[in-house]
């Protein structure tokens, strides 16, 4: 079976799609002893980390969830932390899934869109992993998800495109100058701190004076479209009410266009890669 | 006249020969944003020719001449500055073996892997998969990572996912030497099979020899220009022919004594070809009888052994024939060596002469390229191979 992506380009082979996938994940926790577990170890890690720092150390006052009643930090925090660990992962694994596979593009011919494509599939798998252990510990937590599942998986399927279409303009840079992965580390880590994930929305002043000039801030940083995905998780996990018209809007648009204009441009830079490389 | 397999319209493509790569952001602010200092180069310059369809066709040339490039742009791994190459029908490249193995992942991981990454369907893997595993003779170890493989079981894999792929038309690159004899033997037959069920072949290839027994036609190709496209021992022919013309333009300093290795006063005088008549040829025909006289300078009195190493121009050795000598004495010396019917075929071959201690342990004098033998061909029967056997053809009349 095959999926013409845009007219134009050719068909993409969803077998090898699905092969590159299972390759990425066979060899990811390969000649570990936890294997798989690790999965799971590194995000517990993570959430345990910016929980003890932000929720004991720092006092993050959570919102009660509405309707959930939900008041824990943790929730809070994992319910967009997970979200936005795919998209680093995804970004990064993007990023370089063509200059990893330089011995594949140089000797074989098949859409290069595939090895992007693979490697966001691969972390989207991880991902729904890690939702799949958050909805258990939600539902003994009395936070009744089940009925919301559908919508979890729309939301991980527009941040799925809204990630690859990123993903595959920069696997396409990247293998023109190398420097698109390093400078991709620390974009991510300013992006990480300007999305409301260790910290409610509510928290960022809405004006913020500099030179004299007031500052919309919290204006700006609801442009921010990573804080859109995680306002909608959390309003999906957190407090288990349907996200707003304005926020599908908003999501629906950003990630279509976002797969659009990576996948005009990867196919528009795809001829040279494997002379680039 | 079938339609062509592949069309090569007018084919270009241009490289950079790149000084200065800028492959970080600072280097190519510091330079103006120009990406590199670059010269362009013209790998393939208008190449034009089609590939009959069901035919094996070899791309010859010298190293950097674009036949590799022409491949890769057969197989869409690169795009052309400029032309069109057409193909019809599936295709599949065997450039590299193995290509997109997974060292950690078992054999059978990567026969599904390299399956669909060369476009096969599960499917078809699966109904194909013994055979895969028993042509590659991995039945044992189809379960081990591949990278515990030795690098003949990793490409003998790699060989045979890739010939099972079945494709309208296979592009090869230089891969036939892979393996052990047997290997070799059982590559030569599947590429005959496809030759005979009809599947077009194109192979890049340095060995002349290759392309004169497998190929039904052949282009060469220099500096990215076409020289000769067509039949393939024509083909051959030509470019062998241009090889040695090559190296008689450069012949003064090769049979100059600068090319000899000599010791302890040995020397090698001249080296001449001679015909029946006694006179000095460089032209041969197959069958005619031949002289190889050498002027050798002895210093010291005692048996010493001699021979005379025939080469074709691409390396292969066709005869080393040699002997026992007793020099009788010292100083210039003449040795003839009689050839009473030459049995080459039609080509260019070269000599080496080497004089030794008769116990062949010692080297007194070597000199390669001491002479250079154009074989014509009595008729067309005696063009390709090495050997000219002069047999005769016979049909039995039925009925009688």
């Amino acid at each position: 079976m095959a999926v013409r992506l845009l007219p134009g380009t050719d068909e993409l082979p969803t077998e090898l799609l699905w092969n590159l996938t299972l390759r990425e994940l066979r060899s990811k926790f390969k000649r570990s002893a936890l294997g798989w577990l690790w999965s799971i170890i590194n995000p517990l890690a993570n959430i345990a980390i910016y929980a003890l720092v932000f929720g004991v150390f720092f006092k993050v006052e959570p919102p009660v969830g509405d309707p959930s009643g939900l008041h824990v930090y943790g929730f809070f925090l994992v319910c967009g932390l997970l979200p936005w660990t795919y998209l680093t992962n995804a970004l990064s694994g993007a990023t370089q899934s063509v200059t990893a596979n330089e011995g594949l593009v140089k000797k074989v011919y098949f859409p290069r869109a595939v090895l992007p494509g693979a490697s966001t599939l691969a972390w989207l798998a991880s991902f729904g992993v890690e939702l799949t252990v958050l909805g258990v510990v939600l539902l003994v937590a009395g936070n009744m998800i089940i009925p919301w599942i559908p919508v979890v998986l729309v939301l991980m399927a527009l941040e799925t495109a809204f990630v690859l279409g990123i993903g595959m303009l920069l696997a396409a840079f990247n293998s023109y100058f190398r420097d698109v992965q390093h400078f991709l580390a620390i974009a991510l880590n300013i992006w990480f701190y300007s999305t409301p994930i260790l910290y409610p929305p509510e928290q960022i002043p809405v004006h913020v004076k500099f030179a004299g000039l007031s500052i919309p801030m919290r204006e700006i940083l609801t442009l921010n479209p990573m804080a859109i995905f995680v306002d909608a998780y959390r309003d999906v996990l957190y407090d288990l009410r349907f996200p707003t018209v304005a926020q599908w809007l908003a999501l629906v648009v950003v990630s279509l266009g976002s797969l659009v204009v990576g996948g005009l441009g990867f196919s528009r830079l795809e001829a040279n890669l494997a002379e680039e490389l | 006249m079938p339609r062509p397999a592949i069309e090569v319209a007018d084919v270009a493509k241009r490289f950079r020969l790149v000084h200065e790569r800028n492959t970080s952001l600072k280097a190519t602010v510091f330079n103006g944003f120009k990406r590199t200092v670059h010269e362009e180069f013209w790998a393939l310059d208008g190449v034009s020719f089609d590939v009959p369809e069901g035919q094996t066709y070899g791309l010859i040339g010298h190293n950097g001449s674009g036949k590799s490039t022409l491949l890769k742009c057969m197989a869409r791994i690169y795009r052309p500055n400029r032309g069109r190459i057409v193909t019809r029908g599936k295709l599949s490249a065997l450039l590299e073996l193995g290509a997109g193995f997974h060292p950690e992942l078992s054999g059978r991981e990567n026969v599904y892997l390299n399956g669909s990454i060369l476009g096969m369907s599960k499917r078809e893997i699966d109904r194909r998969f013994d055979g895969i595993v028993e042509f590659a003779g991995l039945e044992q170890f189809i379960d081990t990572p591949v990278k515990n493989y030795s690098s003949g079981m990793f490409v003998r894999l790699g060989f045979s996912v890739a010939i099972t792929v079945e494709p309208d038309i296979l592009l090869v690159d230089e891969v036939l030497a892979v393996g052990d004899e047997s290997f070799q033997q059982r590559c030569m037959e599947k590429f005959a099979d496809l030759r005979t069920s009809g599947r077009t072949v194109v192979i890049v290839s340095h060995s002349l020899d290759t392309v004169r027994s497998m190929c039904d036609g052949a282009a060469w190709l220099d500096h990215g220009n076409l020289m000769k496209e067509g039949d393939a021992h024509e083909v051959v022919s030509a470019y062998l022919e241009s090889v040695s013309d090559d190296r008689r333009a450069h012949a003064k300093t090769d049979h100059s004594p600068d090319n000899e290795e000599a010791y302890g006063g040995w020397r090698l005088g001249a080296v001449r070809l001679l015909d029946a008549t006694g006179q000095e040829v460089d032209v041969v025909r197959t069958g005619s009888p031949l002289t190889v006289r050498v002027e050798v300078d002895v210093p010291t009195d005692g048996r010493i052994a001699i021979g005379c190493g025939i080469y074709r121009t691409d390396g292969v050795h066709v005869s080393g024939p040699h002997t026992r000598l007793d020099t009788q004495g010292t100083g210039r010396r003449t040795i003839d060596f009689h050839i009473p019917r030459l049995v080459l075929a039609g080509g260019v071959y070269e000599m080496t002469i080497r004089v030794l201690d008769e116990h062949l342990q010692r080297t007194h004098t070597v000199r390669r390229r001491a002479a250079r033998l154009d074989v014509t061909p009595v008729d067309d029967g005696d063009i390709g191979g090495v050997v000219a056997l002069a047999g005769s053809w016979t049909i039995a009349t039925p009925g009688k």
